[in-house]
């Protein structure tokens, strides 16, 4: 059972993960190869506070809060940039911040931080705890989704420079988006930290960066849905299957070239075609 | 309602337009006639707010506007059709009509959507399909009646017959005509200028960045229109 509920819990904070960079690379059209930056952004804010004593669940918004300023400047950074060269400058964010972790010796350097404390409502409450914040945050995205001004971002995501030309404030737009998706890394970090209990410069890389990003990609770029389908099974799947785990890597990017190739619309768009097909329609 | 004085604009060092002037009245209709590269989609570009002038004022009903950001004079009543129409092909015609009146108070949304709708009932019938599976005039149509959901009282079409049959031509010629029937004054530059010169009743010639000619559109010299 306790085994049952880690897997759970990694694939709850897997799913914010995921639902955070959807809102930025999905919603709003904006890649970003350095996102797993924000989740140790999180990660690192919480658990130092943690180890002096604060209690978990006030962590998360220091957390939040790091994570989303550090987001706020990247997306100043991404208002003069775009495709190719936005997709560089997020990957340097990444490099940039665990070049910056392994030489502070008050964030563990090298060696990490290890010894962060239990949360204080045990494996089940911390459970619970991710649950609550994947429906807490999936509920927000999904009213920014459902809002008024929830197509401007299609707008953008499709075509900026349109966007633009109608009037569309898109720098206010972009901004938001990198506020929102930084903060939800920010709060799956925190979570993240509490779930494993040491976290290290290794733990936030490039690799992680193109995991999650690998998770929305095939799960449907901008889908809410898709993307919590497909992070909850790509975070699932090598816990349960020894073989996925030892080429977890290789096995992550058949997937999303894969995707790529034969499904630009990831899991969502497959779904649709298959009922559609199976409704006659069309 | 439009004034523009000595207007010079362009991209970085480069100038595209040297000292345009004009004069537009409500509902009046203008022209921008010249050959490639001779500086029509920036003159209109400058006119939206989307490159910013070097010299020269832009008036609109006695204000200066030289300085406003685009999304605030589309507020100001300043609407824009493209070159290429590039509507959202992924998103449904009314979706893109709701992204059009985004510099508007939402109370107005389903009122400017009936009026839209109203001037273009074909983009009623088709307004939960998807925009990119419209036929070309479609497209026009969802342009303009984009363009139309931010309530404008000027708009600015650029290149209105590139890539469209005659006959559809001719549709969006009678969709600019509703246009112009509600009120609203028209900045028209078409590659076919002896429609737009026909559909216009005045004309501004340019060629290389200035302005060669202005007038009646039906005074227009042949020599220059050509």
């Amino acid at each position: 059972m306790a085994y049952e509920i880690v897997v759970l819990t990694n694939m709850a904070i897997s799913i914010l993960f995921a639902l955070s960079l959807n809102v930025i690379t999905g919603f709003c059209g904006q890649v970003s190869l350095g996102h797993a930056a924000f989740l140790g952004i999180g990660a690192y804010t919480s658990a130092i506070l943690s180890k002096a004593g604060v209690p978990l669940v006030v962590t998360f918004i220091p957390a939040m809060g790091m994570a989303a300023l550090v987001g706020l400047v990247v997306g100043v950074a991404s208002l003069r940039v775009r495709h190719d060269f936005l997709a560089i400058t997020t990957m340097g964010v990444v490099f940039l911040f665990t070049g910056i972790v392994r030489k502070q010796d008050i964030l563990g350097g090298e060696i990490g931080i290890a010894g962060i404390p239990a949360p204080e409502f045990g494996r089940i409450g911390l459970l619970v705890t991710a649950l609550l914040c994947v429906l807490a945050y999936l509920l927000f995205v999904i009213r920014i989704r459902k809002s008024w001004a929830g197509f401007a971002f299609d707008s953008i995501a499709e075509d900026e420079d349109t966007a633009r030309l109608l009037g569309i404030h898109v720098p206010r737009f972009k901004l938001f988006a990198f506020l929102v998706g930084t903060a939800g890394a920010g709060l799956a970090g925190a979570l993240y930290a509490h779930q494993i209990r040491f976290i290290g410069p290794d733990s936030f890389g490039f690799v992680e960066s193109i995991s999650v990003l690998a998770m929305v990609i095939i799960g449907g770029i901008g889908s809410i849905w898709g993307v919590i389908l497909s992070a909850a099974l790509l975070s699932a799947l090598p816990q349960f299957f020894q073989i996925i785990d030892d080429f977890k890597l290789l096995v992550y990017g058949l997937l999303l070239f894969g995707a790529m190739r034969f499904a630009p619309d990831g899991i969502d768009g497959l779904l649709k075609r298959l009922f559609r097909r199976a409704g006659g329609t069309r | 309602m439009l004034q523009v004085a000595d207007l010079v604009c362009g991209y970085g060092d480069i100038t595209a337009v040297h000292g345009i002037s004009l004069t537009l009245g409500q509902g009046e209709t203008m022209a921008l006639v010249g050959p490639n590269g001779a500086g029509k989609t920036s003159f209109l570009m400058a006119l939206a707010g989307h490159i910013q002038p070097q010299s020269g004022t832009i008036t609109l009903d006695g204000e200066t506007i030289n300085t406003l950001a685009a999304a605030q004079r589309c507020m100001r009543g300043i609407g824009l059709v493209p070159e290429g129409r590039r509507i959202f092909p992924d998103l449904t015609v009314m979706e893109n009509l709701v992204v059009g009146g985004y510099s508007r108070p939402r109370s107005e949304q389903t009122l400017n959507l009936d009026h839209v709708y109203d001037i273009f009932p074909r983009l009623h019938d088709r307004q939960k399909q998807l925009a990119g599976s419209l036929s070309g005039g479609e497209q026009q149509m969802l342009a303009f009646g984009r363009a139309m959901m931010a309530r404008p009282r000027l708009m600015l079409v650029d290149e209105l017959s590139l890539g469209l049959m005659p006959r559809v031509v001719d549709e969006c010629y009678a969709a600019l005509d509703k246009l112009v029937a509600a009120g609203i004054a028209v900045i028209l530059v078409d590659q076919n200028s002896d429609a737009a010169l026909a559909f216009c009743s005045s004309a501004l010639i340019l060629e290389s960045g200035h302005m060669t000619w202005s007038g009646l559109a039906a005074n227009a010299p042949e020599s220059l229109t050509h």
